[in-house]
């Protein structure tokens, strides 16, 4: 079922943080993981979702203009 | 045990405050920002929390535009340094607090042109001198909201709305009225708000911030300081967004949860009521000082809006004696002498002898002032 989710990159853990608040919030179901090794070399944090919420997702990041630096299917 | 020195540090705090801090030591401890795993990201979210509730409180958008410092002075030199060039003009009043003055005079020597605007002996000030003191390189203009000498409150609704209108930007040091008077950084026109935690947020000391309004380009303000902050590990250059750019090193998360408790404290029972509470105690207090003889009172008229602070002297006698004599003999404690503001004393006449204050919290009531008022009124018989 892996195939399900994706994950938003940002630049910083607090914006991160931020978007799990907002997500939240909008009752998403979401988690933050540690960034998935083959995708960022970065030791930080990144936001789970499940894919059909994608939309929702990145209305919340336009929204409150958080910037991100990819969405990655996993 | 009466304590009126709030406008110092208030105390006591909310029991949730220490609670939180205590919270955080054992059962959280990590770094926020730094690592994935979950106590990291706890500490996050709580730093994350603070932030939220600030934004709350001061009707910020983007809690992410709020910076955490150690306290106000370090947000006001972050502010006034990170901002000022030399051959900029920056505009201030008589009224402002060494962590105000100090960083201008030292800003002065390396080429800013400091303006300082005289604010009346009873601590008014007039928005059209300001207007009058604005060059074509006029870049700030920076007022200290409430006044920690004798209360008053300076007008900086339509000193922001001059400042909006020739593009300047307008730097407010709320150390005495964050928590117990209403602000909000738009409506009051601020482009930075700087705010500390220890006072009436109720929070622990080494904690405050800087709130870096829309107005502010992140490129012409430069950090104090620079470092590590979790994020673009693999640069050596400083990140240029917010809030990293400008907190750098491991912050005061201990501080901090406890000063979201504190702004939690102040949001449940509404800015308004404490305000309100305040405003019962000070003009009670106000005027029973007045029906003593030997008293004689500093700042304008308390039907005005003030904060609880209220600076007074007795009749040949030193401050330093009062605030002895009110310790010892009466259990009161409270601040004397220049409260880091010489230039407040020079507006309302009182350099360099200085002053008594006396400074209020929600947790003061009205039996205190009365009581308080019986010890002046016998340390002032006392020969």
């Amino acid at each position: 079922m892996k195939d399900n989710y994706s994950v938003v990159i940002f630049y910083s853990t607090s914006a991160a943080i931020r978007a799990e608040s907002l997500a939240q919030k909008a009752n998403l179901k979401i988690k933050l993981i540690p960034i998935p090794r083959h995708l960022s070399s970065d030791c930080g944090i990144c936001l789970q979702f499940n894919n059909e919420d994608k939309q929702s997702i990145k209305e919340i990041l336009k929204k409150n203009k958080i910037e991100y630096e990819n969405i990655y299917k996993i | 045990m009466i304590y009126f020195d709030n406008a110092a540090t208030s105390y006591p705090k909310p029991k949730e405050v220490g609670q939180a801090m205590m919270y955080f030591l054992e059962k959280v401890g990590a770094t926020p920002g730094r690592s994935g795993h979950r106590l990291s990201i706890e500490a996050g979210r709580i730093l994350y929390q603070a932030r939220e509730s600030l934004a709350e409180l001061f009707n910020v958008d983007d809690p992410l535009r709020i910076i955490f410092t150690l306290n106000v002075t370090e947000a006001l030199n972050l502010a006034l340094k990170g901002l000022l060039r030399p051959g900029d003009q920056v505009i201030t009043s008589s009224m402002e607090h060494n962590s105000v003055m100090r960083p201008l005079r030292e800003l002065e020597k390396k080429g800013v042109e400091v303006k300082v605007v005289s604010c009346s002996p009873k601590g008014f000030l007039e928005p059209q001198d300001i207007e009058k003191s604005i060059r074509k390189n006029t870049r700030l203009i920076v007022l200290n909201h409430g006044s920690n000498v004798i209360g008053t409150l300076l007008p900086i609704i339509e000193v922001g709305k001059i400042a909006r209108k020739y593009n300047i930007l307008f730097l407010v040091d709320t150390a005495q009225t964050a928590g117990c008077y209403s602000l909000d950084i738009r409506k009051d026109n601020i482009d930075l708000l700087a705010f500390t935690g220890h006072k009436a947020l109720y929070g622990p000391p080494g904690t405050g911030g800087l709130i870096i309004g829309e107005r502010v380009d992140t490129k012409k303000l430069t950090p104090l300081k620079e470092g590590g902050t979790g994020s673009h590990s693999e640069f050596e250059e400083q990140p240029d967004f917010l809030p990293d750019i400008y907190e750098s090193g491991t912050p005061n998360i201990v501080g901090l949860n406890g000063l979201k408790e504190g702004v939690r404290f102040v949001l449940a029972e509404g800015v308004d009521k404490i305000h309100q509470h305040e405003k019962n105690l000070i003009i009670r207090l106000i005027e029973r000082l007045k029906e003593i003889p030997e008293v004689t009172l500093y700042g304008g008229d308390y039907r005005k809006e003030q904060v609880a602070v209220v600076s007074f002297n007795l009749k040949d006698k030193w401050p330093s004696e009062v605030g002895m004599r009110l310790d010892e003999e009466y259990d009161i404690m409270c601040r004397v002498g220049l409260h880091c503001s010489p230039a407040t004393h020079k507006t309302i006449g009182t350099f360099p002898r200085g002053t008594v204050r006396f400074s209020m919290s929600w947790f003061n009531t009205l039996k205190e002032v009365d009581q308080a008022i019986m010890a002046i009124r016998e340390i002032a018989k006392s020969v």
